[in-house]
């Protein structure tokens, strides 16, 4: 496979295709008829998922820093270049999004109804984005990717969404696009600081970490973009854009949400946060500030899950809680803690999506999520069922599945380092069984009452070919996962290793860890 | 001397002892589970037709029935079969090698992050040996039954997957060869108990016991994981043998290892059903008998003794975690024997008789006799096995004869039964052997087994520098008297059930047939484990008295020999630390008179329940029940603590949730942060923006106005 890849050149272009075949599939559906959009939107997205896939054998998982790099300048007054690269932390990020942009096309064909072609067509503009997001090494391009994610979702809740759509959309815009000017803020500082070192302007990523600030600068700095990425992630308290959005969302739109855009935030963490600021990263003040409002994000929004009457807006909230789980890892500042987070961001991904897509599905069937009407569904949808229970306990973390690796690495790593938060946030796993198992037990299990419950169809071939590979993905990593784990572990000890170093060269860190720097590709 | 992890399957570092496809063993239970899962699934399709259409699915007779439901009686047992052999022969192998380090054996890196790694890996050693003994062996017999018992289920195939899947995991509990990998196999036997109580899904009252039962046991998996957290912040590692070879560094009683323990310990607790979390093993009764035989009797409940038996090291470096233990075991063994006097289910008995004579487990692993409590484990799980499909073939029975005459009554409730002796001879006579047995009369296996555990808190206690010597006297009269109600909440279960006049109904009474061979033929087999099990592990003392017929009971102390590498680390501490254990009861007397006294008055209580039991007119539910006051009824409604439960922690956490939900996160953050968003002035030209629907504007206006500022300080 790797000579295959060597050959054909892929490590040149695939970041390049990654980006561009998306918009490229976006004038493709916007030039087919209505009715066709969908096969051919679907069809775009497995070309590029199939592309992305090469990237398991060509990434290299003995370089720390980015890799398959390219540049070329964009607007050159100001430094700013167009310059993509991909290390152990986007890696997976990328792959989850073409893999999960698919599955959502495919759980799109009933759901959608109206403007198909529009949809579709930002369905995949939003794959482009997400993707430059993961894959931009210049700081302006990651800002302008950031940014461009929000249009699509803006339409996707907006137009296609439930009957507080507009309500909705809104609340998720103008929460994000807030964050985003205080980290565009946050950015030009940075570009100022970097011109006046360098003497030349650049958005650089590399640049950036090259510059040494003071503590005080990095706590400004920090705050700024922790704000940004915090919105998105979300961290409690400034998760509550987050059910409305889920709730609104048709099926698709929910499933890219919690599965990659949520990641964009705590993406942001470890790219940003802990190697750019890595004085402020690990000022007491602020870890037990964000250990805690990750803590608070494990049990209070798993208590909140618990008595939602909607089964959509209960994963939605749990998707709040394992996003404390990620934050309590990366903030635990060391290797098992940011691994873990990373598997969690992974896990959440599959698993949060695959529920979002299950109970799109069931809302196809019986037009409603509110779990008091169900019940007893199991006996007319076993497969439906067995799909539904095998997901559910990924998502509250039984050994064997996805789920447990993460939480068990960030709760280990966030152990290592501050054991009394670690302790109270392993009780987050039997609130998980708590808010899980209800909502399990009283629409699948108990007796099948009412005639429209009766009427449930079981799973159809597509819907099969939609959770078969979700559900595999959550088994195979509870059992292996080594593989990911041994791509991801240089590029994390390399941030974690920045973070430590600072604290013991205050003044140079800059120069003596620059591990990041896109030489060392080379 | 340290057994290293080798990786491609090969073993290092044991004798002479070679192991035969050890990884088979398991892998064979979740082929079952594999195959049959899909059998499930297709039958499960078809029936879901049925249903959709208004009926259900006719399975046919017995002879024509779709291949779903004929292949999983060959592929459930079979597998179980397959496994059962092998672990004999590599039994055989251990037994003729006189093993003294463990086999630890890698198949792959489970998880590795750079600081931290997990093999997935075996390890095979005189502990894990009699625990695949138990389970793969037991485990057989109880598949065997359900296909007798299962057999016109419409679930069947399902059950079997089910089954299978949760021998498999039970096997990753005893086999795994690092703390990790025992937990994997414990929240997944917890998972096939959630899933097996409640297989008839349908039925609320039955997925609920389910429920209840996996969200107590996570209670207790906290206390496991915090456990495995301190240990990896210690040792670096999670691996059994450097944790166990390193572990003496440890200050003895010190603040590390006792919290070590006392987290385990809940998590044994969750497991094994002790107290305070004992609660959901009764309810979980409510799944399929056979299940709470293998299940809820022979193995994943034991899977906490197993737990403190495999880290004995760390428990006997810890006083005051061995003492808790021992308490908590001692309470348990009290309290719900007292429970278990007053119930009127026969499943409701068996439970609590259950949770009682797990505390004794618990007593001895908590007053270091390891052995002991392995032992106990070993013979408990043959009678009690025996005991639960006793009342498989009955309820088996008595539904059927139910069922022939259409009337809605209780197949479970003793007060139904009586006089069925008659109808269910082998049924009778095996479950009174086991009846015995558990009584701990001589010379059946529960005698040994008991004694030993009563003997050796008296050991315990009297030993030259005992911590708390007082506590364990309280331990072992309390271990005396739970003895005692055994014996007769034991002897009542068999009276009302077997003896007396039948009281099942008149028509009934005609249709009550012993069980079918495939049923009958298990509860033969462990009838004779439930006799003689005890006699591999006669203690020395007793071997030459009356008790071993003078030297002719074949073994002395087998199993305590059998299980020293294991223990002998945990003895040294115990010795350097305690000194030597004591050679008198409390209250004066040996061995050898302790043995004969307890045996004496669990005989006396037996008879004496013949007569109080017997004499006692047994009337129906309704009238009994309003007949009860004070005592007996506070027992009937098991103390109340379900209700207890439920008003202060399960009602109160659901308030805070609600509360939680609807003032704190609407009421306030939501209202607060909109309110912010609104009220600025800018915002509400924006959402205005946005009514019209070109958010695009927006943003363009938004990069744009960027690129200008950018641009201008470029430029200047």
């Amino acid at each position: 496979m790797t000579v295959l890849l060597e050959t054909i050149g892929y490590s040149n272009w695939i970041l390049h295709a990654l980006v561009w075949l998306p918009v490229l599939g976006v004038a493709v559906v916007l030039g087919t008829e209505e009715r066709k959009a969908k096969t051919v939107a679907f069809w775009c997205s497995v070309i590029v998922l199939g592309l992305s896939l090469g990237l398991w054998w060509a990434f290299d998982p003995t370089i720390s820093g980015f890799q398959m790099e390219s540049t070329a300048t964009w607007i050159e007054a100001w430094g700013v270049n167009y310059s993509l690269g991909i290390d152990g932390i986007s890696l997976f990020m990328v792959m989850l999004t073409t893999f999960s942009t698919s599955l959502a096309i495919l759980g799109s064909f009933n759901y959608i109804r109206v403007r198909e072609r529009a949809f579709y067509a930002l369905m995949l503009l939003l794959e482009a984005g997400v993707v430059g997001v993961f894959v931009a090494t210049d700081v302006f391009l990651f800002y302008v990717f950031f940014e461009i994610t929000l249009i699509p979702m803006y339409f996707i809740v907006g137009v296609w969404g439930g009957e507080r759509r507009i309500y909705a959309a809104i609340k998720f815009f103008l929460y994000t696009a807030f964050g985003s000017l205080l980290m565009l803020v946050g950015i030009l500082y940075l570009f100022y600081q970097t011109k006046n070192i360098l003497g030349f302007p650049s958005f650089a990523y590399g640049d950036f970490l090259g510059i040494s600030l003071t503590e005080v600068e990095q706590l400004w700095l920090f705050a700024a973009f922790a704000l940004a990425f915090s919105i998105k992630v979300p961290v409690f308290p400034l998760h509550t854009w987050l059910p409305d959005a889920h709730v609104e969302a048709p099926t698709p739109g929910s499933v890219i949400l919690a599965a990659v855009l949520l990641k964009m935030g705590t993406y942001g963490f470890v790219r940003f946060l802990l190697p750019l600021f890595p004085l402020a990263a690990q000022h007491p003040v602020i870890v037990a500030t964000m250990l805690m409002l990750g803590l608070i994000g494990i049990i209070y929004t798993a208590l909140v899950a618990a008595v939602q009457p909607d089964a959509k807006k209960l994963v939605a909230y749990t998707s709040v809680a394992h996003m404390g789980f990620v934050v309590l890892g990366v903030f635990a500042l060391n290797v098992n803690g940011l691994q873990g987070g990373l598997i969690v961001m992974i896990s959440h991904g599959l698993s949060t999506g695959a529920l979002f897509l299950l109970l799109g599905m069931l809302y196809e069937r019986r037009h409603t999520r509110t779990i008091e009407e169900f019940g007893g569904i199991a006996r007319v949808a076993p497969w439906f069922a067995t799909a539904f229970v095998i997901t559910a306990l990924a998502s509250i973390g039984v050994p064997g599945t996805s789920g447990f690796i993460g939480e068990f690495l960030a709760l280990l790593g966030t152990f290592e380092s501050h054991p009394v938060i670690a302790i109270f946030a392993t009780l987050g796993v039997i609130f998980a069984a708590y808010y899980m198992l209800p909502m399990v037990q009283s629409v699948f299990f108990n007796e099948l009452e009412t005639p429209e419950n009766r009427e449930v169809k079981d799973l159809t071939g597509r819907e099969i070919t939609i959770l078969a590979p979700l559900c595999a993905l959550m088994i195979w990593i509870g059992w292996n996962p080594t593989p990911f784990l041994d791509r991801m572990e240089l590029s994390v000890r390399a941030v974690i290793e920045r973070v430590e170093s600072a604290a013991s060269t205050p003044q140079a860190f800059g120069e003596t860890t620059g591990v990041y720097q896109p030489e060392e590709a080379d | 001397m340290s057994p290293l992890i080798q990786g491609d399957g090969q073993p290092f570092g044991g004798g002479e002892y070679e192991p035969l496809v050890p990884g088979l063993i398991l892998l064979l239970p979740l082929l079952g589970f594999l195959a049959n899962g899909i059998l499930a699934l297709v039958h499960a399709r078809a029936s879901a037709n049925a249903v959709r259409e208004g009926g259900e699915l006719d399975l046919g007779g017995r002879a024509d029935r779709p291949s779903t439901h004929t292949w999983p009686t060959w592929i459930g047992p079979g597998v179980m079969g397959g496994a059962f052999f092998l672990t004999l022969v590599n039994f055989a192998g251990m037994f003729d090698a006189q093993l003294h380090e463990a086999v630890v054996i890698s198949y792959w890196t489970w998880m590795a992050t750079g600081t931290f790694a997990v093999e997935a890996a075996i390890q095979l050693d005189q502990l894990s040996m009699i625990m695949m003994m138990v389970v793969t062996g037991v485990g057989f017999l109880i598949h065997v039954f359900s296909v007798g018992y299962m057999r016109d289920d419409p679930g069947y195939p399902r059950y079997f997957a089910y089954l299978n899947l949760f021998v498999f995991f039970m096997l990753v509990l005893v086999m795994g060869a690092s703390y990790p990998l025992m937990f994997v196999g414990w929240e997944g036997v917890g998972l096939c108990s959630y899933l097996l109580i409640g297989f008839w899904f349908g039925d609320r009252e039955k997925s609920d016991a389910g429920k209840k039962a996996f969200i107590v046991n996570r209670i207790g998996d906290f206390g496991f994981l915090v456990a495995m957290f301190l240990l990896f912040v210690e040792f670096g590692t999670l691996d059994f043998v450097p944790i166990f070879e390193e572990a003496e560094a440890l200050v003895y009683g010190g603040g590390l290892v006792t919290a070590i323990t006392l987290f385990f310990f809940l998590g044994a607790a969750g497991k094994s059903a002790q107290m305070p979390l004992y609660v959901w093993l009764p309810d979980a009764m409510a799944g399929p008998t056979p299940v709470s035989a293998l299940i809820h009797a022979a193995t994943m409940v034991t899977a906490g003794v197993y737990l403190v038996a495999r880290s004995s090291v760390l428990f006997a470096l810890s006083p005051i975690g061995s003492a808790t233990v021992a308490c908590v075991g001692a309470i348990t063994a009290l309290f719900a024997a007292t429970i278990a006097l007053k119930q009127n289910d026969i499943k409701k008995v068996l439970a609590y008789s259950t949770v009682s004579q797990l505390g004794y487990m618990f007593v001895a692993v908590g007053v270091g006799a390891y052995a002991a409590g392995i032992f106990h484990l070993m013979t408990h799980a043959f009678f009690k096995a025996l005991l639960f499909l006793g009342s498989g073939a009955v309820i088996h029975a008595m539904h059927e004869a139910y069922h022939q005459t259409h009337r809605q009554a209780d197949p479970q409730d003793m007060r139904n039964m009586g006089g069925l002796r008659a109808h269910m001879p082998i049924t009778w006579a095996t479950m009174w052997i086991a009846t015995l047995a558990i009584a701990g009369i001589w010379p059946f296996a529960g005698f040994f087994s008991k004694d030993e555990i009563i003997w050796q808190i008296a050991a315990f206690g009297g030993a030259e520098a005992a911590a708390f010597p007082i506590l364990y006297t309280m331990v072992w009269v309390i271990a005396l008297a739970a003895a005692v109600l055994t014996a007769f909440y034991m002897t009542r279960l068999m009276l009302m059930t077997f003896h007396g006049t039948n009281r099942t109904g008149e028509k009934e009474s005609g249709y009550l047939n012993e069980a079918p061979a495939t049923m009958w033929v298990p509860l033969a087999i462990l009838a004779p484990l439930s006799l003689f099990g005890g006699w591999i592990n006669v203690p020395e003392a007793l071997q030459t008295s009356w008790a071993g017929l003078s030297g002719a009971l074949p073994t002395t102390e087998w199993l305590h020999h059998w299980l020293e590498p294991i223990t002998e680390q945990a003895h040294h501490i115990q010795e350097v630390n305690l000194g030597e254990l004591g050679h008198t009861a409390p209250f004066g007397g040996g061995e050898v008179l302790w043995a004969f006294i307890s045996t004496s008055a669990a005989l006396l209580v037996v008879l004496a329940a013949v007569r109080v039991v017997g004499s006692e007119e047994i009337r129906d539910a309704a009238s009994d029940e309003s007949r009860l006051s004070g005592f007996g009824k506070l027992l009937l409604n098991k103390y109340y603590v379900d209700e207890i439960y439920d008003r202060f922690i399960v009602n109160t956490v659901r308030r805070k949730a609600e509360f939680f939900w609807k003032v704190v996160d609407v009421g306030i953050i939501d209202r607060f942060l909109n309110a912010l968003g609104w009220v600025t002035k800018g915002v509400g030209w924006g959402v205005s923006m946005f009514q019209t629907g070109a958010v695009n504007t927006y943003a363009f206006v938004l990069t744009v106005g960027a690129l200008i500022v950018l641009g201008l300080s470029v430029l200047t």
